[in-house]
């Protein structure tokens, strides 16, 4: 394939004769791993968007991230990882539990967590992984990651992370501060009531929203930090 | 490690996750979804970060600084998402994608149902 | 000035005076009467002077070429001889006449005036067709006075009369121009020219191709214009104008206009023997049957309008025979006196607040309110009688003295058939003319019971004119000697044969007449019938206006009354039934053509939306389905959407990897 074969070329010529020693027959320790990790994930996600208990969909979706950030351990991006777990598995997926009690989601079943949309998307997303496997494994089937040379390094420890974002990636980072800021104030002004609403609101639903809005602006908050 | 693994992986969650954006009702699952779908992008840029910082010399980290990135936007997003979601479910009493209609053409012209004002106050409280 | 510049001036002035009238008209209210008088007044005065200037024996002959036009040139062309100036004199008489007697009878009308700029923009388009030597001049004058009587007819626009009047006016006199058009280019084809200089000079030479054809196509416009039968029904149902409109249009000049059309083009029409006959034919049937229905009418003015179709039937029956000295001599007189008939009628519907003569004959001294009206008018009656010593025995012996002349085999080149035809036709109409004189006269002034209602008297202006018109009526016989000379030099004095036949039958007639009026005027006291205006003390126009609106709601019928003292009812005995109603002529016409036409209207209306509507929806239809089907694509659902774009997305990029692949 060409598309794969100049993805390969763009790469390396020495890639293919080292893959070529390493056949998926034979797996090394870490790729068992992987594949064990990877499975669990891949089945925990299926769960996420199968489930029919909404506040499981969140929990499923917590092992789902928790097993991404082992996979990023496994290769060698441990800062990676550590955010991961951080951000998504600590705030996003609260922040998504809070959605799920304030917009009043079921505690338990609810039959109809699923629209009538289901086999359309399921005939596009088969498609789409069809597609995209097929694609991916005869581009890369033969390409090899050499995980044990730390020469330089692991390649995603804390300190290399830190010295090419500070370094090669600085102007990005302070703009990325900047759309932090936007989301927080556009998240702050989403989230307020209008005057004629607040005044029409009952009395037991002020302190309610209240909350809603500061733990909105402390998950915000959390996600900046977590991202410097 | 091969890098198919990971890169297949990547694919199958994406998969996942675009299923969940088409065929959840609840506008939170499918924020979750897209969660999927950020999660899978992230994965395949560590992956190939590594192998290029091995095989190409790239001393840039790009993929990993992508990432890095990537997840800050996907916390913004997840905050804009929610409030926004929880500005509809204020105002409609619903999160429910499939009540959010407004835009559907109706055979005899008429504005599609909107819900009562009280069912609104509900909503708010 | 020479003669051509002073003929020149004489259709301007007034054409200058109604574009005049319509600027000022609403600027300047106090200008539009000298607007509406002087340029007449001027132009009868010019019209005298070139008519003196001219003096009978040298024909004026200029023109002038603006622009090529084509094959057949249209000049700009005055061709005056004896038969232009006197016609000429006439119109400006008549029209001077008018005007000033519209300033009275019209004193308090709004619309007053445009109404007096179009009665100038009248009579400067007749006088151009009187003087015109170009038949497209002559022919933009006659639709001129077309729609000026499509105009001046429906002045009472807010009467429903007056608006159907003023339609079927213009569509029946169209339906004789389009054919008049045709034979017009027909015969400058066959002339090479439209100058009447020319084409008759052509005709002297037998060069015509087609002279029956041309003929007959011309006669068709003529008989539109000049109301004879079968396109006369619209000049009865035109009474719905004002009074003065009827005199100067539909009595003195335009219905004329046909008639001196043939008088000028006679040497045409006299090529072809066939056209002769069937004019002399035409001439018959409007006269006699005109004359039935005259006596009929209840409405004073629809009497004088059958009366003028009748004595038009006169002057046509003249060509007929080939004498347009006695045509124009008769069209000369009876312009004058038919004016008077109507304006006095006009007096005498204002003083008695109806134009109804069932009403008149129940109505006690009305002569007395209207002394002047009473006595112009028993002039006037005289002069249509043919009673001598008055104008219209003169000019109605010289018609049937030319008719004698031809039936006994004196012309050549004339059938003695129509001769005959018009001799015994006219002598019956002299008999029925002053029958119907005779029972207007005696409807009008002898009436017995209520007192007539007073409404002061009448203006002036209205009066004197009737006296002025009554001068030629009374006198113009005096002109049978020298008029020879203006005209063709035939003699037009009257021979004793048809004058003692012709006054002897008017006598009888007249006679008749008052014998079955003492017989049937008791009935009137038993039978009460009367419509009269609502406001008597309007001006005139507003009661004629009044009268005329309540003429049908009162005795079910604009023509007739059902009247048992009416003389006419009498005389004619079964057959008043018809006459009434101008013998179901109206009908046929509905028959023949406004249903078809309605019919074939009907028919287009069906195709229209029946058919061609079906195949309008049917193209619409497939279009509105993929429409409704685009429509349910679109169910609001974001992740429907979201579904087929992410589907298609798919799809393009296998595709786009099939198609990269395969090349390699």
């Amino acid at each position: 394939m060409t598309l794969a074969a100049a993805t390969v070329t763009a790469a390396h010529a020495t890639t293919t004769t080292a893959a070529e020693t390493h056949g998926f027959l034979s797996p090394t320790g870490v790729e068992i791993a992987f594949l064990l990790v990877g499975l669990v994930t891949f089945g925990a996600a299926i769960v996420t968007v199968t489930t029919k208990q909404l506040v499981h969909a969140a929990l499923w979706l917590v092992v789902t991230l928790g097993g991404l950030a082992v996979e990023y351990l496994l290769l060698t991006a441990e800062f990676i990882a550590w955010v991961q777990v951080l951000i998504y598995v600590g705030s996003v997926v609260v922040l998504l539990l809070f959605g799920l009690m304030l917009t009043r989601a079921p505690i338990g079943r609810s039959p109809d967590a699923d629209s009538g949309n289901r086999w359309a998307a399921l005939t596009v997303a088969v498609a789409a992984a069809a597609a995209l496997v097929w694609v991916v494994v005869d581009a890369f089937r033969t390409t090899w990651i050499d995980l044990g040379d730390t020469a330089g390094g692991a390649a995603g420890s804390t300190a290399v992370t830190g010295a090419s974002l500070f370094q090669s990636w600085v102007l990005p980072f302070e703009a990325l501060s900047v759309l932090l800021l936007a989301a927080l104030v556009g998240a702050i002004v989403l989230s307020r009531k209008t005057k004629t609403t607040a005044a029409a609101a009952t009395t037991p639903s002020v302190p309610g929203t209240r909350s809603d809005k500061a733990d909105q602006a402390d998950a915000d908050q959390a996600d900046k930090e977590g991202a410097r | 490690m091969h890098l198919a693994y990971p890169a297949v992986l990547s694919a199958l969650l994406f998969s996942t996750g675009l299923y969940g954006v088409l065929a959840r009702r609840n506008a939170i699952l499918v924020l979750m979804s897209v969660e999927l779908m950020l999660n899978a992008v992230n994965l395949n840029l560590v992956a190939f970060d590594v192998w290029l910082s091995k095989t190409a010399q790239d001393t840039l980290h790009s993929g990993q600084a992508l990432t890095l990135f990537t997840i800050a936007i996907a916390a913004a997003e997840i905050g804009i998402g929610l409030a926004i979601v929880l500005a509809v479910y204020r105002n409609r009493g619903t999160s429910d994608i499939d009540k959010l209609r407004d835009t559907a053409e109706t055979d005899d012209d008429s504005e599609p149902a909107q819900p009562e004002p009280a069912e609104k106050a509900e909503a708010t409280a | 000035m020479t003669t051509t510049t002073l003929a020149v001036l004489v259709p301007l002035l007034p054409f200058l005076g109604a574009v005049a009238g319509l600027l000022l008209g609403r600027t300047a209210p106090g200008f539009v009467r000298p607007l509406a008088v002087l340029p007449s007044l001027a132009a009868l005065g010019l019209a005298a002077v070139v008519a003196v200037r001219q003096g009978g024996d040298q024909v004026v002959n200029a023109a002038t070429e603006l622009t090529p036009t084509g094959s057949v040139p249209i000049e700009l062309a005055l061709h005056i001889d004896g038969f232009a100036a006197l016609v000429a004199v006439l119109v400006g008489l008549v029209a001077t006449c008018v005007q000033i007697y519209s300033t009275g009878y019209l004193r308090d009308d709004p619309r007053y005036p445009s109404y007096a700029a179009l009665v100038s923009l009248f009579t400067s388009a007749m006088l151009l067709v009187v003087y015109s030597g170009d038949l497209m001049m002559l022919l933009v004058g006659w639709e001129i006075m077309g729609i000026c009587s499509y105009f001046l007819v429906g002045h009472y626009w807010e009467t429903p009369e007056a608006r159907a009047a003023s339609i079927k006016a213009f569509l029946v006199t169209k339906l004789g121009d389009v054919p008049f058009l045709i034979g017009l280019f027909a015969l400058a084809a066959d002339a090479g020219s439209f100058r009447i200089t020319k084409i008759l000079g052509n005709v002297a030479s037998g060069g015509l191709d087609h002279p029956t054809l041309i003929a007959l196509l011309l006669l068709a416009g003529v008989a539109g214009k000049s109301a004879q039968f079968p396109l006369h029904t619209w000049l009865p149902d035109a009474m719905a104008g004002p009074t003065p409109v009827s005199a100067l249009i539909h009595a003195a000049t335009m219905v004329a206009a046909g008639v001196y059309f043939i008088a000028r083009l006679l040497p045409v029409f006299a090529a072809s023997s066939a056209a002769l006959i069937v004019l002399a034919v035409m001439a018959a049937v409007t006269m006699a049957g005109s004359a039935l229905a005259a006596l009929a009418q209840d409405d004073i003015k629809r009497v004088l309008a059958y009366s003028t179709i009748g004595q038009l039937g006169y002057m046509t029956g003249a060509l007929a025979v080939g004498d347009r000295g006695a045509a124009v001599f008769h069209l000369l007189s009876h312009g004058a006196f038919k004016a008077l008939l109507f304006l006095a009628a006009g007096v005498i519907i204002h003083a008695a607040g109806t134009n109804s003569l069932a009403a008149m004959s129940r109505m006690k001294d009305l002569r007395a309110r209207v002394p002047d009206a009473y006595w112009t008018m028993t002039v006037a009656l005289l002069a249509l009688a043919a009673i001598p010593p008055f104008s219209g025995f003169f000019t109605k012996e010289a018609v049937l003295g030319a008719a004698e002349h031809v039936a006994t085999g004196h012309a050549e080149g004339i059938p003695g058939t129509a001769g005959w035809i018009i001799l015994v036709a006219g002598l019956v109409t002299a008999l029925l003319t002053a029958a119907y004189a005779m029972r207007l006269w005696l409807l009008a002034f002898r009436g017995h019971g209520a007192e007539a209602p007073d409404h002061g008297k009448q203006p002036v202006s209205m009066n004197a004119v009737l006296w002025l018109l009554a001068l030629p009526s009374l006198a113009f016989g005096l002109a049978t000697g020298p008029l020879p000379d203006w005209f063709d030099g035939r003699d037009l004095t009257p021979t004793l044969t048809t004058a003692v036949l012709g006054t002897g039958v008017a006598l009888v007639g007249g006679i008749v007449t008052y014998g079955a009026w003492r017989h049937t005027t008791a009935m009137a006291a038993r039978v009460p019938l009367g419509a009269v205006a609502a406001h008597p003390e309007g001006d005139a126009g507003l009661v004629e206006a009044e009268a005329i609106a309540t003429h049908a709601p009162a005795y079910g019928d604009v023509a007739s009354a059902p009247d048992p003292a009416d003389p006419g009812r009498l005389l004619l005995g079964p057959l008043h039934r018809h006459a009434a109603v101008g013998f179901h002529l109206d009908t046929v016409y509905a028959a023949l053509f406004v249903r078809p036409v309605q019919a074939g209207a009907t028919l287009v209306r069906f195709l229209d939306r029946e058919v061609v509507d079906t195949y309008v929806r049917g193209a619409g239809a497939l279009p509105r389905w993929l429409g409704a089907a685009a429509r349910r694509a679109q169910t609001g659902n974001v992740q429907t959407y979201v579904s087929a774009l992410l589907a298609g997305t798919v799809v393009l990029v296998v595709a786009a990897l099939l198609v990269a692949t395969a090349g390699a």
